[in-house]
């Protein structure tokens, strides 16, 4: 430390005797210094500027393009029909009543019980650590790959019920095919894989957060006689409140975006199996076997964004009434 | 006793010796049962956690004939198989798939890391023009869903005739908004007299990032390429749009090919046995890993 | 309310992988604190002070021993049946609610025949907030005040339930020195005030010394010594209260007795008639020393510190086991040292000089022979 003080005084009373020859190649590097800065960020630039800037304007262009034709890269005329068509495609319709259903029902769902199960690992000192390394192995898990797990789980065949069904039937219910059964069946596999991918980061954020509760207001609130219930209403819940509505947000944010967990449960026509999710929309749009039309998956895109864009702010503003500091 | 507390004005509950013995043990009672409560809920998540991956390595191991003639599913099997792993690697190719993802997670991860850190390394410390908008606008594109650009990306990919190509593939994801601002941040924590000590010393900008900057910073760097790697293991969206060829499918559009026609029948032991194969990398890693990857996954890394 | 610990005890499992021996933190406790006084725990960090005080407010279970407050035994009691208020080194204000919602929390939480309503409530905080002066602050967050009057709302909040205990940890160390001074009189005063037993925690002697009405000494787990901070300054018991006690720190030498004087190096200093002959501790508090022309102890001169109203010789003997000793002298004797002096001589006053064995450092007593 010291060094490099007496190194600072140093370089500044060289650079206060520089003679005019040394000055104007000082200038020489400053300005070429200047420029060493953005050739450094040129290769982020690029790609952000061709992957990521253009195709952002581009998706506005594309989707207020009519009739526009992939093969020949030509189009009609512009207007807002895209967006009329998508809005009264049955098939976009569905996908965002299931959008809707999901994120309703997952994210209140996984954000409680992710509160739940961190405060409970909070409580306890044996297994802790185990039991959140435990917790966090769905997260480096492949979805694709353990969906097909849980299809297997709950897909009632010719040959075996499955295994849910076994349960089921166990406590005397009724087996129900919840990969290709009823429309409510499908959901609840659907909602129930979704929780099972989210809950890591959500547990994780939630006992780290909780964690970071310095220990001394539990102290205090203990001395003085606040009951469990009081104590976690009043004093924990506001503390974490910041990291609760940030993982609502992202909460929606992601749930508005599913589409691989569909895709590994019920296959890759999801049209056909009244399961599509909106991001599936755009992208059986773009490809496959209903693709070949990106102005629509622009349109439907865009649309998506609009809503996750407004349910964002409306949580902003919620949270901004809510959340204590 | 009771009148000392009284003109004190005390309002705790004063009592006898017996009393005093009566709350203490409802205390320790109670705080017994609630244990027991938070270990049974914990201990249900734990299986709700762990069972599919049980279940996947049961199955594997079951041979076509057990488990097709289980109607009822068997939790153990006493005549494990590993002719579906054979079959996994030789009926459907998955070996190649394997390699795909390797490559392609080994590419992808590497190029980024030389693009982040050279930009990073420019916001942090280089002085330059313009540095504080230009950051800006990187960070504003944090917002930009990667589904709103996709599109437009599958048709220049397409156009660019890069469809079933490596480059294809890696291309559009080589550059992270939030990588780098995580690693600016990183590098901007290094003391400000480093710098100019190395400055003094003679030293190039790029053997300081190389000799100073990154040695210090190689925690980060490690999280954020074990983030990467996981990211890019599991990419399905992408690479389903871009290749149609099978000798190009990583192991998620792979499994996903598996599912729909791979071993000509439904050969569901087989098929999680290629599930097994394609999940152990990931665990492996993670089980080596398991501290720094949660500590990363908490500064900021959301799934999607 | 008097406060007696028995036979106490806390041991901890050790973190150390080689060492699976237990930690004792608190090591066979046996001492009665008196009612309506303020008592100060003073030890150097890992000494087992905060483990104590969190013993008799009931957050940790003694693995052996019990706690009494008065004649009740509260060892299996959990905190909140204590009756206890306690302060926080960090204050631990809840920081989302004001000052007023602080106070009031304690009493929120009362059930059954204890329920106050609402008026009682605000009127028993505001007392409360009176009494330590921050009345005019209800309605501002936590973050929003300084450290001293963070303070001052902490020990509102642990008043506010009129506790038979008050216990304070580490209460003056997250301020700064000048706040330090006026806070410790403050504490003093409110304890004064409520007549509540006060018992807290420090690490810094001065700051036990000044305010309390008896100190207990500890260091690693173990008491060293109890008593009144100038009767354990002016008697310590072993060689570390001595040296823990006083600023500047005592000066220790390695002497010889033989037969009835002290000699420190070669020189003989004291008449000390019933210590046995043999080497010993000696230890000189700086205020002990006496600049004479014929003084006994003889030493290098090796500077002169003015402080006002005191000067501060520093000089070293080949006895002393520490590089330098420091010796507090009146101003008024800065002229005996000449400017060009390498030596000074000193004689020492009899009942600020202590005896130890070298080796246990217990107190050896002697008899001063004028």
């Amino acid at each position: 430390m010291q060094k490099n003080i007496q190194k600072e005084k140093q370089s500044q009373s060289t650079g206060t005797t520089l003679s005019p020859n040394t000055s104007r190649k000082a200038g020489f590097f400053r300005c070429f210094s200047r420029c060493k800065g953005w050739l450094y960020l040129l290769p982020a630039m690029l790609f952000l500027g061709f992957f990521m800037v253009y195709p952002l304007i581009d998706v506005f262009v594309y989707s207020f393009e009519e009739g526009y034709n992939s093969a020949s890269q030509t189009y009609f005329g512009t207007g807002t029909y895209n967006y009329s068509y998508v809005l009264h495609d049955p098939y976009f319709l569905q996908a965002l009543k299931n959008t809707f259903l999901l994120v309703i029902i997952t994210v209140p769902l996984s954000t409680g019980i992710a509160l739940l199960i961190s405060v409970g690992l909070n409580s306890i000192k044996p297994l802790r650590d185990f039991l959140q390394t435990v917790y966090f192995l769905p997260y480096v898990t492949n979805t694709l790959a353990v969906g097909l797990v849980f299809m297997i789980l709950f897909k009632k065949t010719a040959y075996s019920d499955g295994l849910v069904n076994l349960l089921i039937q166990w406590f005397g219910g009724k087996s129900v095919d919840f990969i290709s059964g009823p429309y409510w069946a499908k959901m609840f596999v659907l909602c129930f894989y979704t929780i099972w991918v989210v809950m890591p980061f959500k547990i994780l954020i939630l006992t780290s957060a909780l964690a970071s509760v310095n220990r001394d207001y539990y102290k205090a609130a203990q001395v003085d006689g606040t009951s469990k219930f009081r104590t976690f209403m009043r004093i924990t819940l506001p503390m974490i409140s910041p990291m609760i509505f940030y993982l609502v947000i992202t909460g929606f944010i992601g749930a508005f975006k599913a589409y691989s967990d569909a895709v590994a449960l019920f296959g890759t026509d999801l049209n056909a199996a009244g399961m599509n999710t909106i991001v599936g929309y755009v992208y059986d749009m773009l490809y496959g076997d209903s693709g070949g039309y990106p102005s629509y998956a622009s349109a439907a895109a865009i649309l998506l964004f609009a809503i996750v864009l407004t349910i964002t702010c409306i949580n902003l503003l919620i949270s901004k009434k809510n959340v204590h500091y | 006793m009771k009148e000392i507390a009284k003109s004190n004005g005390l309002q705790t509950e004063i009592g006898n010796q017996a009393d005093y013995d009566r709350i203490g043990k409802t205390a320790r009672n109670r705080r017994r049962a609630l244990d027991a409560i938070t270990y049974v809920f914990l201990a249900l998540w734990a299986v709700i956690v762990l069972f599919p991956f049980y279940w996947m390595i049961l199955t594997s191991v079951k041979s076509y004939g057990a488990y097709n003639s289980e109607y009822i599913p068997k939790f153990f099997t006493l005549s494990p198989t590993l002719q579906n792993y054979v079959d996994a690697f030789t009926a459907v190719p998955l070996g190649r798939y394997f390699a795909n993802t390797i490559l392609f997670t080994l590419l992808t991860t590497a190029i980024m890391m030389v693009v982040i850190t050279l930009a990073a390394f420019a916001f942090a410390r280089l002085d330059f023009r313009g540095r504080n908008f230009v950051f800006l606008l990187f960070l504003s594109l944090m917002m930009i869903p990667n589904e709103l650009v996709i599109i437009t990306n599958f048709v220049t990919i397409t156009n660019l005739n890069m469809r079933n190509t490596f480059q294809g593939l890696i291309l559009p994801s080589v550059t992270s908004v939030f990588y780098i601002y995580l690693l600016k941040e990183n590098f901007e924590q290094v003391p400000d007299s480093m710098y100019k000590a190395a400055k003094v010393d003679g030293t190039s900008d790029m053997k300081y990032l190389l000799k100073v900057l990154v040695p210090i910073s190689k925690p980060t760097l490690i999280t954020i390429a074990i983030l990467k790697v996981i990211e890019c293991w599991n990419s399905y969206v992408w690479p389903r749009l871009i290749t149609d060829d099978e000798a190009y499918y990583l192991v998620s559009n792979g499994i996903q090919e598996i599912r729909e026609n791979g071993f000509g029948r439904e050969n569901i032991p087989a098929m999680m046995a290629a599930v097994v194969v394609i999940s152990v990398p990931l665990i492996v890693l993670f089980l080596v890993f398991h501290k720094k990857i949660m500590a990363g996954v908490s500064r900021g890394g959301i799934k999607g | 309310m008097k406060v007696v610990l028995r036979n106490l005890t806390k041991k901890f499992p050790s973190r150390d992988k080689k060492n699976k021996a237990d930690v004792i933190a608190v090591n066979n406790f046996d001492f009665e604190i008196p009612d309506g006084k303020l008592i100060g725990l003073l030890g150097p960090s890992g000494c087992g002070k905060s483990t104590t005080l969190n013993l008799i407010s009931g957050l940790e279970k003694p693995t052996e021993g019990q706690v009494f407050f008065g004649e009740d035994d509260v060892t299996g009691l959990p905190p909140e049946h204590r009756g206890i208020g306690l302060v926080f080194q960090n204050y631990a204000l809840y920081p989302h609610l004001t000052v007023r919602q602080n106070i009031l929390f304690p009493l929120e939480n009362l059930k059954g025949k204890d329920k106050l309503s609402k008026a009682e409530m605000l009127e028993k905080a505001m007392e409360a907030a009176k009494l330590v002066q921050i009345d005019e602050l209800m309605e501002r967050k936590p973050g929003e005040l300084s450290g001293g009057q963070q303070q001052r709302v902490a020990i509102a909040r642990a008043l506010v339930k009129r506790p038979r205990v008050l216990l304070l940890d580490e209460p003056l160390s997250n301020l700064d020195a000048r706040l330090r001074l006026q806070t410790r009189e403050e504490i003093k005063r409110i304890q004064k005030e409520t007549g509540i037993t006060t018992i807290f925690v420090t690490h810094d002697q001065e700051e036990a010394m000044s305010i309390s009405d008896m100190i207990v000494v500890m260091k690693d787990g173990m008491v060293q010594q109890i008593g009144r901070p100038q009767e354990v300054y002016d008697s310590p018991a072993n060689l570390f209260v001595a040296k823990f006690l006083g600023t500047p720190p005592i000066n220790v030498f390695q002497g010889q007795v033989k037969g009835g004087t002290l000699y420190l190096d070669k020189d003989p200093v004291l008449e000390v008639s019933g210590a046995a002959d043999g080497p010993v501790c000696a230890g000189v508090r700086p205020e002990g020393f006496l600049l004479r022309k014929d003084g006994t102890l003889g030493c290098e001169l090796s500077g002169v510190e003015v402080m006002g109203r005191d000067i501060s010789v520093v000089a070293s003997n080949k006895a002393s086991m520490m590089p330098t000793i420091r010796a507090i002298i009146g101003a008024e004797n800065l002229a005996e040292i000449s400017a060009d002096a390498s030596q000074v001589r000193f004689c020492l006053k009899p009942n600020k000089v202590f005896l130890f064995h070298p080796e246990t450092e217990e107190r050896i007593l002697f008899e001063v022979v004028k």
